[in-house]
């Protein structure tokens, strides 16, 4: 089923409504980077990317009067960025048509890691152990772990990006995600696992032995940080 | 339950939508087995971080692009 309108959704829409440009621009900072990062698993182009996200936006404004809230106004959202990013990106033919190879890219990495619905792939061959006297919730207070998060991010498959933008920075429930992207709840499983997979491969090595994974093309700076200005 | 099956209910934890009947047999595991319960704290610390992983400002002239639609659509009124 697919999430219901949240009651502070009704509220939003009513302000947006009658013209609360404080709400919609309250809106527009919470999603928009977010909404540029899913662009750009869908194009290599930054900006293409920057035009599907104006789009998605333009497009927003134009349906808001008439969204009927079957679902949650940020799934809704997504949908219309990801249907947009569809069109626009389709001209990139070669690059789509790899990307759309649903899971298994090939060549992939992984080995010791499990696959839902495969089997164990050599299960606790080489077991996780624990990350010392790193406590996991420290993690997110290390902007170095979040460099290394950021640059796993920009070099794993697109489909996998793509869901652990929705599913785990998001909270995209998983039944919308799968309606947006179009991809079986087993698909999903899958794709997640191994988005979250190579994350915690990351950070495993990052924590074990300083290795700090880089990201596909030129290095990326984490954003809005204030280094690397 | 053993390592497969646990490891099969690990989104499914992350998510808080472990089935009612899987439930005890998986918390159970995870009290038994030190890499499985390894490896599902390690996977949530790295959800929990890339849940806080900053995302790109938005340019101001972006910002005032969309704005800009939004007032002509809506006949907003002015800040």
């Amino acid at each position: 089923m697919p999430e219901q309108q949240r009651p502070d959704d009704a509220d939003l829409l009513d302000r947006l409504r009658a013209g609360d440009e404080a709400a919609f621009v309250a809106l527009v900072r919470s999603l928009d980077g977010r909404l540029r990062a899913l662009a750009r698993t869908f194009t290599s182009s930054p900006a293409l990317a920057e035009d599907i996200v104006q789009e998605t936006w333009l497009a927003v404004v134009r349906g808001l009067r008439g969204f009927q809230g079957r679902s949650s106004l940020r799934t809704w959202i997504f949908g219309i960025l990801v249907r947009r990013a569809r069109t626009l990106a389709a001209r990139e033919a070669r690059r789509a048509a790899r990307e759309e190879a649903p899971s298994g890219e090939p060549g992939e990495d992984i080995a010791g890691e499990w696959v839902p619905g495969a089997g164990r792939v050599g299960l606790w061959e080489g077991r996780p152990a624990p990350w010392g006297a790193v406590d996991p919730a420290a993690l997110v207070q290390s902007r170095e772990a979040l460099h290394v998060i950021a640059n796993v991010l920009e070099a794993m498959p697109e489909s996998q990006r793509r869901v652990l933008i929705l599913r785990d920075m998001e909270d995209v429930p998983p039944e919308d995600i799968c309606n947006i992207l179009e991809v079986s709840g087993t698909n999903l499983r899958v794709l997640l696992h191994r988005a979250r997979a190579r994350v915690r491969r990351a950070l495993d090595a990052y924590l074990r032995d300083g290795e700090v994974p880089s990201s596909r093309g030129a290095p990326k700076p984490l954003p809005a940080a204030e280094e690397n200005a | 339950m053993n390592c497969y099956e646990a490891v099969d209910l690990m989104g499914d934890a992350l998510d808080g939508r472990l089935p009612e009947g899987a439930r005890a047999g998986f918390e159970v595991h995870m009290a038994e087995c030190g890499p499985c319960a390894t490896y599902l704290a390690q996977i949530r610390a790295a959800r929990e971080a890339l849940m806080r992983l900053p995302v790109e400002p938005l340019p101001r002239e972006r910002l005032e692009a969309i704005v800009e639609a939004y007032r002509r659509e809506l006949g907003a009124r002015g800040l």
